[in-house]
């Protein structure tokens, strides 16, 4: 793997993920376990537990532009096992978070940080999903970013599926106060750590 | 029994069928729903991805909305919300500043006084001995494979809840109703969850495993107690078979399906008749 150092300074990140994920990276000792029972790691260019040795290492733009940090489903097994209850579900979502602000995502996962991006666009506006809308601005990114037709008709047939299911709906609900949802986002976003 | 209830976007959304299904059977079993007002997204994966401090204030706000009407308890049907509402739950009690500063952030007092249940929860709430003695149709021919996936018993040390290897509180509740229920691998592995529209090819790969599995340990149903896990399992379960050149027919039902139809309801009344995967 190439190691580029454009990101920011590595010292700097690897504190930032210990404080946004509540955890002591330097904990891990390497056994293993969250690999042996990540679903995803046979897919991964750095397994969980290469991801952390990364960050013990001083290499966080490595860990930041690793396609693995968006294949992670979150499926928390990595956490809940780890012998020294090092939070590895909770450094994914770190690296995640920064790795989206910064702008340094692999474009071969540009299509998972469009659809979260789009999602919390969606709640923001109408502080409950509308799945409609999401599928609509999910698809019209992803549209414009790689100009793929396959993409954006895939699924299409699956819309009167679900009519007759009577599990769509045209137009989906809000919260009544989307005020205060979006004061809640601006508190959010400012940047600062809580 | 009176508790608040906090449906989640999915179950007003494309999973309404679980709705339908947990509202008649608690109906009938005098549990009281009353629907939290003016709830928001607890910000799912989208939010713990991209802003932690959104994926706490997101649910701070919920649980101080449920708390402020003094209810004690909270159903939460999604594994999902329920996680992040118990997580957020947690941090502020374990944290006074943090407490504080959420509070100042979603303009309300968050407390945390108010307990975040899960389905099965619930149903273990109403006692086995009375789900037992209110069967009308006993499950008999029913060989169910439960299904926990992530995030019921996971990560651990927040849901607090069965045995995270090895949970059995799905399985007592089918063996009350008097059904069959296979021991098998995939009880607690990943269906995909939240990548159903981003990336479809890991919803087909780990969920074909879980149907997979399930049909070789003689299942002929599968049970779930997560709006995410039926999308991927049964409305996704076509294009899985398509995938990998096989043909599943597994029908996936909900927790309070089952529970219900033990109750008498027909499928109908359920919103059984709205999946995707009829019975075989």
């Amino acid at each position: 793997m190439k190691v580029e150092t454009v990101v920011s300074d590595s010292a700097s990140i690897v504190p930032l993920v210990e404080s946004l994920a509540h955890t002591r990276i330097r904990d891990c000792y390497q056994c293993g376990k969250c690999t042996a029972g990540c679903p995803m790691a046979a897919r991964m260019d750095a397994p969980p537990t290469r991801l952390i040795r990364l960050l013990q290492l001083g290499h966080a733009e490595t860990a930041l532009r690793a396609q693995a940090i968006w294949q992670c489903v979150s499926c928390q097994t990595c956490a809940t096992r780890c012998p020294k209850s090092v939070d590895c579900a909770g450094v994914m979502d770190a690296l995640r978070q920064l790795s989206a602000e910064r702008g340094v995502a692999t474009p071969a996962q540009q299509r998972i940080v469009l659809f979260q991006k789009a999602f919390l666009r969606n709640i923001r506006r109408n502080g409950r999903l509308n799945e409609l809308e999401l599928i609509a601005e999910f698809k019209l990114s992803t549209f414009l970013r790689g100009r793929s037709f396959s993409f954006l008709l895939k699924d299409a047939t699956l819309a009167p599926e679900l009519m007759k299911r009577k599990k769509f709906h045209l137009v989906g609900e809000k919260a009544h106060d989307r005020a205060v949802v979006a004061r809640i986002f601006a508190r959010c976003m400012d940047n600062s750590l809580l | 029994m009176n508790l608040a209830y906090y449906p989640g976007c999915a179950l007003h959304g494309s999973s309404n069928d679980y709705e339908q299904s947990l509202r008649v059977c608690l109906e009938t079993l005098d549990v009281q729903l009353k629907e939290i007002d003016d709830w928001i997204c607890c910000g799912a994966t989208a939010a713990h991805s991209l802003n932690q401090k959104l994926s706490l204030a997101l649910p701070a706000r919920n649980l101080a909305l449920a708390e402020n009407k003094g209810f004690q308890e909270m159903l939460a049907p999604c594994p999902m919300c329920s996680m992040q509402l118990l997580k957020a739950r947690k941090a502020l009690a374990e944290d006074e500043a943090l407490r504080r500063s959420v509070s100042e952030i979603v303009e309300l007092e968050v407390r945390g006084e108010t307990q975040v249940l899960n389905l099965i929860q619930l149903f273990e709430a109403i006692g086995l001995d009375r789900l037992k003695a209110a069967v009308k149709s006993p499950l008999g021919s029913m060989c169910a494979a439960c299904y926990y996936g992530c995030l019921l018993t996971r990560p651990a040390s927040v849901v607090e809840f069965d045995d995270s290897e090895q949970p059995r509180s799905m399985e007592k509740i089918l063996e009350a109703l008097g059904s069959k229920t296979v021991d098998w691998n995939y009880r607690t592995e990943c269906c995909g969850a939240g990548m159903t529209m981003a990336s479809e090819q890991t919803v087909l790969e780990l969920s074909h495993k879980i149907l997979s599995n399930a049909a070789a340990h003689g299942a002929n149903c599968l049970v779930v107690a997560c709006p995410m896990c039926h999308v991927n399992l049964d409305m996704k379960q076509v294009n899985i078979g398509r995938h990998f050149g096989v043909r599943h027919a597994m029908p996936i039902y909900y927790l309070s399906d089952v529970v219900g139809l033990a109750l008498g309801f027909k499928p109908e009344a359920l919103g059984i008749n709205r999946h995707f995967v009829g019975k075989a």
